[in-house]
């Protein structure tokens, strides 16, 4: 009796060795901003990461795939700190997310040095895109200044001329200011840099209108955003001097500003109201799903578990093979949000960039962002000549 | 330049002041009074905001909304202070801090489950929307404008009850000698759970004030708590007169700071380098005011008489 079982289990160990090299299952850690103020973006990102999962059939390239979401509190330092435990603790295989640029700077070494892909869903901070780029590193998202680049094209090609510039003082700011200034070619009237998450304008708009510029642009992600729109329409400033911005009004803060964004212009490089299938399919299904609409943060993290499912996909479940899935996600292989595109060099997508301006939505909902028209196409981040890969 | 323009900074840093001492004025009660550091200050202030917004959708008027608010923080804080800070008072500072600071978590988690983590919108009335003509060229908003209006009131209420009633004198003994206050038969438990009801209403106070111009979500509190805790180590530990003069003091630094210090240094400096050194100054300029106060008065500027 005892030995007809160890024979049993002998061969059932032979039969199963074969799959033993291949991974059963899929661990994906991704790191995003889900308390304090910056929840709200986190939540987008999650819900859009369930969704992705949901048209994957709960399996990320057919494997069962577990997601452990991390929260980086907004410090770079708790964001790595999360990002090793997922690393050692957790044994995740490939990790992703990621909104604020300095936490993205604190955490991609560290994970790209322990030899696993890091798929950025957010944060495009300049250095990653050139000196900085890993094989390991691949961004479903942007680098930080082809946004305002395309804000900088449209209000040069409009004419408009004496900007005054305001945006937070960090990495990303810095980003926006410069990628502003590529295209845009105007007087700047002056460049202010605030604290980072500080709830208060009112001294810089004082400033502002002391200095009476034409036109102003400003770049205020998440809270930030809803206080300063708040406080720009207090200080009767709407009306008086014609108000541009980046990453300032989008689903996550139009909730809290309601009217208030009537007629405001962004861009982007994708907007719930795209025509493209798999965005509208998305879009569609997420507000069944959760209730509300998506904002961008939400579809590049649908799009990053896309990618990484592409990627297992073609190395068919063995995840070890880092090198096949860089070489398979360098194909873009999937059906983004944003429609066919291309990596750069760099990892980092050439794509196309929309004006947008918010407009009102169906009674009684609140307003609504509307795609007016094209500011770039394939549109190429500035820092790719600065990155060494060669592929 | 002009003297208009710093006129109306220098109100930018009055209104910002007067904030902060609506929060730092029942910080410091409980800090001074019933010796408990409570981390959880800015969860009051965010929770008064949320109520506000809750109460004003329910019944369709804004004063109502802001008077059942206040009603309800001041419950509120009664009742957190009931369940959970008395048994708090006897431990260590560490102790404090760590319960405080899960009360934190428990309250932004909280505001999420209820209302969401989206930003929500606490609109203005009509009568408080426009600006006044202060000056030439300035237009200062009203609402601001109120705001430093409803909290020199506030201030004023303050020194009356704390110096003039029966009331304030037995916070003020408390603050210099507890144990002598209770030797003398005054239920200094129940004067604990009120005076923490009444600081955590102050606190709701500038919620509701602030609800209408930053934005009411999880985790507002937090931004402004550590310029409160800033107002009450400058002011002075347990000192109401120490946190107003503190506050208006951390409240103009700030923003003149903010506004004139990248300008000032493009004076004597290169424009790069004032780019870069003015914002990074300007944000640091409070801590090094505090650090300034503690190296020569450690007590503070208005020490309390008990410490």
């Amino acid at each position: 009796m005892l030995r007809k079982s160890l024979f049993a289990v002998a061969i059932a160990a032979l039969a199963a060795s074969p799959a033993l090299a291949q991974q059963k299952s899929l661990k994906i850690g991704f790191i995003t901003t889900l308390s304090g103020p910056a929840g709200i973006i986190g939540k987008h990102m999650r819900d859009s990461v369930e969704m992705a999962l949901d048209h994957l059939g709960r399996k990320v390239g057919g494997l069962p795939t577990e997601v452990i979401y991390g929260d980086d509190q907004f410090k770079p330092d708790v964001g790595l700190q999360v990002a090793e435990e997922m690393m050692k603790k957790n044994g995740v295989d490939i990790m992703a997310g990621i909104i604020w640029s300095n936490v993205m700077l604190a955490v991609q070494p560290a994970v790209n040095k322990a030899g696993m892909i890091m798929v950025g869903t957010n944060a495009g901070p300049s250095p990653l895109a050139g000196s900085g780029c890993n094989e390991l590193y691949f961004s479903t998202s942007w680098n930080n200044d082809q946004t305002p680049e395309a804000m900088g094209k449209f209000m040069q090609d409009q004419g408009i001329n004496d900007v005054y510039l305001m945006a937070p003082n960090y990495q990303a700011g810095k980003d926006m200011a410069a990628g502003f200034k590529r295209y845009y070619k105007g007087r700047i009237v002056d460049e202010v840099f605030t604290r980072v998450g500080q709830p208060d304008y009112q001294a810089e708009l004082s400033q502002l209108r002391a200095k009476n510029p034409k036109n102003v642009f400003v770049f205020y992600p998440g809270g930030m955003g809803v206080a300063f729109m708040k406080q720009w329409l207090e200080g009767g400033f709407r009306g008086q001097f014609p108000l541009y911005s980046v990453f300032t009004v989008d689903e996550t803060t139009i909730p809290a500003l309601k009217h208030a964004v009537l007629g405001q212009y962004e861009t982007k490089f994708w907007s719930p109201d795209l025509k493209v299938p798999a965005s509208q399919k998305y879009v569609a299904d997420f507000q069944k799903k959760f209730g509300y609409t998506p904002a961008f943060y939400g579809a590049q993290s649908y799009d990053g578990i896309l990618l990484i499912d592409s990627a297992v996909r073609a190395v068919k479940g063995n995840v070890k093979d880092t090198k096949g899935m860089v070489m398979a996600m360098r194909k873009a292989n999937y059906n983004s949000i944003r429609g066919k595109f291309t990596f750069n060099t760099n990892h980092h997508p050439i794509q196309d960039f929309y004006l947008l301006r918010a407009v009102a939505g169906p009674a009684g909902k609140d307003p609504v962002m509307e795609i007016q028209k094209k500011v770039f196409e394939n549109h190429k981040d500035s820092y790719y000549k600065d990155c060494k890969m060669k592929w | 330049m002009t003297l208009g323009l710093f006129l109306e900074q220098l109100l930018n840093g009055v209104q910002f002041g007067v904030m902060l001492f609506l929060m730092a004025a029942g910080l410091t009660l409980v800090f001074g009074i019933m010796n408990l550091v409570n981390l959880a200050h800015g969860s009051l202030y965010m929770m008064g905001a949320y109520f506000t917004v809750a109460a004003v959708n329910w019944t369709g008027y804004y004063v109502a909304g802001v008077l059942l608010g206040l009603a309800a923080t001041l419950l509120l804080g009664m009742l957190v202070e009931v369940v959970t800070l008395r048994t708090l008072y006897e431990r260590d500072h560490l102790d404090q801090v760590l319960a405080t600071f899960g009360l934190i978590l428990f309250f932004n988690e909280l505001v999420a489950i209820l209302w969401g983590r989206t930003a929500l919108d606490l609109a203005r009335p009509e009568w408080l929307q426009g600006h006044i003509d202060l000056f030439a060229s300035s237009r200062y908003p009203l609402y601001r404008a109120v705001i430093i209006g409803v909290g020199l009131a506030v201030a004023a209420c303050l020194w009356y009850v704390v110096t003039r009633t029966r009331l304030g004198m037995l916070v003020r003994a408390g603050a210099s000698n507890r144990t002598m206050v209770a030797a003398l038969g005054v239920n200094i438990r129940l004067l604990y759970t009120f005076v923490f009801g009444f600081g955590a209403a102050l606190a709701g106070l500038a919620g509701i004030m602030a609800g209408p111009i930053y934005a009411v979500q999880p985790g507002m509190g937090e931004l402004i708590l550590i310029q409160v805790f800033v107002v009450i180590v400058i002011g002075g530990i347990g000192s109401i007169r120490g946190s107003f003069v503190g506050a208006l003091i951390v409240g103009i630094v700030d923003t003149l700071g903010r506004a004139f210090l990248k300008p000032l240094l493009g004076t004597v400096l290169s424009p790069s380098y004032a780019d870069a050194a003015g914002p990074a100054l300007a944000s640091m300029l409070i801590y090094l005011l505090m650090a300034l106060v503690l190296a020569l008065r450690p007590e503070g500027l208005f020490p309390s008489r008990g410490s």
